[in-house]
């Protein structure tokens, strides 16, 4: 790990109006480092994670990343140009539903090669092996480069919207409940896949879940949320553990232990 | 029908400003979308409502129109287009690519080479490039604006990944002076190339989807391809069978119920009149039979 965090985040609050979403939330995300934000259902964790990504505007505070070349910039003082090409370049976003992160109509090889031709990749057989390459990484078949997701079972279209995010190489990954809508067996192996890749690429990922084995299995630091607000965060081992607030020691007891 | 109840060329002079505007914009921004208050025509959309209220709002007494279709003269719907003006606007028309100063046209660019001064009027039914893969008109504005063209490219890789080639025929999009990414209306992807710095004006109106846009003349216009799969145009293996003429594009016609067809010139006008110079293609009727 270098000595420069690769997120800030200060004092971020999001209210939909008069509610609340999520309330004065601080932490840095170092390179590398995966952060599971765990939480019932209503707790913030998706609206957090929108206005980390950008994908929403919080109502105050603020978060700056460290680009490529170093420099520091306010995520919501980039112009709109410049946040979605970080978006599409340097970043990645995994939906629960992969539907929503896929083009259901293009071939799982458009759909991998889709980034490479938006940042300017002009080489169709170049763009091809790379489709290959990916596919293989996430177990599917090339002989399958040519079908349509809506062909895949869930696990693979999931699949396919990892290899679609990761393809350019991106250092931060958000992901909203990726095993969310996965049978049991079939999450156990996604998560394994996900285990793999961002110990190899060396990604730094924010995991929404409301699933404490998926804390458990992916994150080295996990964020307790509550009613908009977090109430403890640690290294996941410590606190799963050893919760110290009353609130996560009601939700570690709550489960089976992982 | 009294013609003094009609302003020249039926549209308002209002109406006729507010498109012209929209055209000029069209023309600072090549390749841009100009959205406008399209009106009603008496003819229904899919009729080319969105090239007349063009052609309506530049056309002078002094005008020639020609009106083709599919690069005929004498189709239903480019023979009542051309009507229509010579009710409205009283102006001289003409079948001759080389004697028009307007040429309407839907699905085609004429073979004969424009010129300086002269203005090609399309008939667009779908103007957005990007509406193929993006369906909300929020994202694809957003795209155009930022500059977001990797979509277009998606749509040839899926192409090339079915077919082994770019299979796309007609509106094969192009970009425009290095900036916007267009759709040339559904005319063959063998006239992309005389798009490109052409010396007359082009005007392209979409009258159901409300945009005009154009691109003014001597404009660098390209075709989007890979560096592994280059653009290339549809090419024909026999000449034309009337007039013999090679490099142009041509039509299938269906002869008889026992597969007995030819290929003619698609440009009716072009291939009559190399037929009046004297060209024959080998179907040519004098060529079956030999002129006395
Ligand atoms: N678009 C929205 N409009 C209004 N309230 C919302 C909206 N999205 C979320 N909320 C509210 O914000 C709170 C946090 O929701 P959310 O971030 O979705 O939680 P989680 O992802 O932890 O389930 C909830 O009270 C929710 O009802
Ligand atoms: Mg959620």
């Amino acid at each position: 790990m270098t000595d420069e965090p690769l997120l800030r985040v200060s004092a971020l609050s999001k209210y939909y109006g008069a509610r609340l979403g999520c309330e004065d939330v601080t932490f840095d995300l170092w390179p590398g480092e995966v952060l599971a934000v765990v939480g019932e259902s209503g707790s913030g964790k998706t609206t957090l994670l929108n206005c980390l990504s950008t994908r929403l505007t919080p109502s105050s505070g603020g978060v700056s990343y460290r680009m490529r070349d170093g420099s520091w910039r306010d995520l919501y003082r980039m112009s709109e140009a410049e946040r979605r090409f970080l978006m599409r370049t340097d970043w990645g976003f995994v939906h629960q539903n992969p539907a929503d992160g896929l083009r259901m109509t293009v071939s799982a090889g458009a759909n991998v090669g889709e980034r490479l031709m938006a940042i300017g990749d002009r080489h169709y057989g170049n763009i091809r092996s790379t489709a290959v390459d990916w596919l293989s990484r996430v177990e599917i078949g090339k002989d399958r480069i040519d079908d349509e997701p809506r062909s895949f079972s869930g696990g693979m279209r999931q699949r396919l919207q990892i290899a679609r995010n990761l393809v350019t190489g991106p250092r931060l990954v958000f992901m909203d409940e990726p095993t969310g809508g996965l049978d049991v067996s079939v999450q156990a192996r996604l998560l394994d896949l996900l285990r793999g890749l961002v110990t190899d690429l060396g990604l730094a990922a924010i995991v929404v879940t409301h699933d404490l084995a998926v804390a458990r299995l992916l994150s080295q630091r996990m964020m307790v949320m509550k009613d908009g607000y977090v109430v403890e965060t640690g290294l996941t081992d410590r606190v799963l553990d050893d919760p110290r607030a009353p609130y996560t020691q009601l939700l570690v007891s709550s489960i089976l232990q992982v | 029908m009294n013609i003094a109840d009609y302003n020249f060329a039926y549209l308002d002079e209002q109406t006729k400003r507010m498109i012209r505007r929209a055209i000029l914009k069209g023309i600072a921004i090549p390749g841009y979308q100009v959205p406008f208050a399209s009106r009603e025509m008496p003819m229904p959309y899919g009729w080319g409502t969105g090239g007349v209220q063009i052609t309506a709002s530049i056309i002078g007494p002094d005008d020639v129109l020609k009106v083709i279709d599919q690069g005929a003269d004498d189709t239903t719907n480019a023979v009542s287009i051309r009507a229509f003006f010579k009710k409205v606007a009283d102006v001289a028309v003409t079948t001759e690519t080389a004697k028009a100063t307007i040429i309407q046209t839907r699905h085609r660019i004429p073979e004969y080479p424009l010129r300086a001064g002269q203005t090609l009027v399309y008939q667009v039914p779908i103007p957005e490039p990007l509406r193929f893969l993006e369906p909300r008109e929020t994202e694809t504005r957003k795209m155009h604006a930022l500059e977001e063209y990797g979509l277009m490219h998606v749509k040839l890789y899926e192409d090339i990944a079915k077919h082994g080639r770019i299979a796309t025929t007609y509106a094969y999009p192009v970009k425009v002076e290095g900036r916007y990414v267009m759709d040339p209306s559904p005319t063959p992807k063998f006239d992309n190339p005389k798009m490109h710095m052409s010396p007359a004006l082009q005007l392209f109106g979409a009258g159901r989807e409300k945009r005009i846009y154009a691109v003014p003349p001597f404009t660098e216009v390209v075709s989007l391809d890979f560096e592994d799969h280059p653009f290339e145009i549809q090419t024909f293996d026999q000449p034309c069978a009337l007039c013999g003429a090679e490099n142009v594009y041509l039509d299938e016609v269906i002869l008889d119920d026992k597969g007995g067809h030819m290929f003619v010139c698609s440009d009716t006008d072009h291939c009559e009149k190399r037929q009046a110079e004297g060209h024959r293609g080998h179907l040519a009727p004098e060529a079956m039979e030999p002129a006395e």
